[in-house]
């Protein structure tokens, strides 16, 4: 099966700036793909070359098997975006935003669809009221369900939970998981919410300054060898000591923000938890910190450029 | 591109800064007309008594006609700004809310984007005028009645007989509108470079202010430039207003006197219109929206 998306070596200068460099990826059909970088990282850039919005110095894209040059049309036909904001028509409400961008896709569109629509986003109550009474997450709802408007085969969200509260990023991840799973659509969501994006996605790319850094799923980017455990302790200094003068001390990394860290294999967590006992150390939390979160640190920081894991 | 020059033209008047312009026109007319009619006898007495000594006028003078005549005059040196609140905000007003960015992943060029955008602001811009024609025109005739038209020019006075007037101003209507679209035209073109319609706006009236110095300042430097300027063309429409006469110095039915004038006004202004809306489209196409 041909992928929804083919990028190769994708590359875009701003004068002397080069925001996307030699990028290349593919989406598969029914994939979440979760795109992966820092503030800057060249992720709305390459974002807006899907789209058409900015033009690409180098490299082409391929949607749907055809080239976004020669098929803008035909293509995004098929593609349904929010891109950061939902800005959307503040003066029209829900219901005539939606009726006015389904025109635009040039979908013919009965009322009780625009209803059902709405009511899939959960505006279905408010879908006559006007878009300025809005709170941010009824808009990034509504843009959501621009998008889908028209039944495209691809989604596109670039930064889709900004500025969200946690309610309103757990309503974006389940829609999401909808849309994946039941709809069966092709996901491609950016975002610098690592959490956020391994809960969802099926496939990640971690880009940085432009460039590709890795490429894979979740649980290829996970390494249990390298879990970072956090601890938090009555006496942490104390704590500290004792470590040292243990078997532990390999483990023992640099403290952040006042808490000990150390990075061991999984599967000795219980073995540090029942040391820490024993040696009557007064435990105020133990936990294993999100592993994703590290290794993107890790890479981004590191500035190393390695291979994608798979491919 | 029909579907999306319906929806811009349903856009723009869903929004409530459109009325701003109507409202502001009617205010403005209504106040002349309320004028006039207190005190149009000594305001046309005012107008008449350089030539008071010379000929002898009776009738309405104060009529629907010349009233407004008077307005068009008065109004049409500002209806340029109400023109550019709407045409300059038709890109940058769209890339200040952030939804140019949705509107162009839909499936449509940038073409018939710029083309249907264009087209929405060009009627916006008719329906203005008609708004001004019907209030102008029609309200004047209904308050002042109708009589032969007398209107003074800078070294001589034209009188056009009642039944040779109403097409004078249907063409001078169109006239004016084929002058505001110009203005709609380079407000639309500006619109494009910024990402607030305060931008647009002010360097339309800029420009404006700017060429309408150079086209009335008769200084030889910028006799060559004058005629290529498109303001200097705005006012043309006045020349339905002046009259042919005969051998005997009477005036001849159904004439005007420089009819190539108005031509040549007319080529000048749809030459502009064509330019700045080419330009558009051209730098549209190749603009990254980074808003």
């Amino acid at each position: 099966m041909q992928p929804v998306i083919k990028v190769v070596s994708l590359t875009k200068k701003f004068g002397h700036l080069t925001a996307v460099n030699q990028l290349s990826f593919t989406v598969e059909q029914g994939d979440v793909y979760g795109f992966l970088g820092q503030n800057g990282a060249g992720k709305s850039t390459t974002i807006r070359m899907l789209l058409t919005l900015i033009q690409p110095t180098e490299g082409s894209i391929e949607l749907f098997g055809m080239d976004l040059n020669t098929h803008r049309k035909e293509i995004l036909q098929q593609a349904g975006a929010v891109i950061e904001k939902p800005d959307i028509y503040k003066y029209l409400s829900a219901y005539d935003n939606l009726k006015l961008f389904a025109k635009l896709s040039n979908t013919a569109v009965t009322n009780a669809k625009l209803m059902d629509q709405l009511d899939m986003v959960g505006l279905a109550e408010r879908a006559h009221d006007k878009v300025k009474t809005f709170s941010q997450g009824m808009k990034q709802r509504l843009g959501i369900g621009i998008a889908l408007v028209h039944n495209p085969g691809l989604i596109v969200l670039d930064e889709p939970t900004n500025g969200l509260d946690p309610q309103g990023i757990a309503d974006i991840r389940n829609l999401i998981l909808h849309l994946s799973r039941d709809m069966k659509k092709t996901v491609l969501v950016s975002s610098h919410l690592l959490s956020e994006i391994e809960q969802i996605a099926t496939r990640i790319l971690i880009i940085d300054k432009g460039r590709k850094l890795v490429e894979g799923t979740a649980a290829e980017l996970f390494d249990p060898a390298q879990t970072m455990v956090m601890l938090d302790s009555v006496n942490n200094s104390g704590t500290l000591e004792k470590l040292r003068q243990s078997e532990w001390t390999e483990a023992l990394q640099q403290q952040r923000d006042g808490h000990i860290l150390l990075k061991l294999h999984r599967n000795n967590i219980p073995a540090l938890h029942r040391w820490l006992v024993q040696n009557e150390v007064e435990v105020i939390s133990l936990q294993p910190r999100h592993s994703l979160e590290d290794y993107f640190l890790q890479v981004t920081s590191g500035k190393q450029h390695v291979e994608a894991f798979s491919n | 591109m029909w579907k999306l020059f319906q929806i811009e033209l349903y856009k723009i008047f869903r929004r409530p800064r459109t009325y701003i312009a109507f409202a502001a026109i009617t205010a403005l007319i209504v106040i002349v007309q309320l004028g006039l009619k207190s005190d149009g006898k000594e305001y046309s007495e005012f107008i008449m008594s350089d030539l008071k000594n010379s000929i002898d006028v009776e009738g309405n003078i104060v009529n629907g006609y010349f009233v407004c005549y008077v307005i068009l005059q008065l109004l049409l040196i500002h209806v340029p700004l109400l023109i550019a609140l709407i045409a300059g905000d038709m890109i940058s007003g769209e890339a200040n809310a952030g939804t140019l960015r949705l509107l162009l992943t839909k499936p449509f060029s940038r073409t018939q984007f710029i083309f249907a955008k264009f087209m929405a602001s060009a009627v916006y811009t008719i329906m203005l005028l008609v708004w001004i024609a019907l209030l102008a025109l029609f309200v004047s005739m209904f308050i002042f009645g109708t009589d032969d038209m007398f209107i003074m020019k800078t070294q001589y006075a034209v009188q056009i007989e009642k039944t040779d007037v109403f097409w004078r101003y249907a063409g001078a209507f169109c006239f004016a509108a084929l002058a505001m679209i110009t203005v709609a035209a380079l407000a639309f073109f500006l619109s494009q470079f910024a990402e607030n319609s305060i931008g647009p706006i002010v360097a339309t009236m800029s420009v404006i202010i700017v060429f309408t110095i150079l086209s009335t300042m008769s200084l030889p430097i910028f006799a060559k430039i004058r005629p290529w300027l498109f303001t200097t063309h705005m006012v043309t429409w006045k020349e339905f207003f002046d009259i042919k006469v005969n051998d005997a110095n009477e005036s001849i039915k159904g004439t005007v006197q420089h009819p190539e004038r108005l031509i040549r006004s007319a080529l000048v202004l749809i030459g502009h219109i064509v330019v700045f809306l080419t330009v558009t489209v051209t730098v549209f196409k190749r603009k990254d929206v980074l808003s």
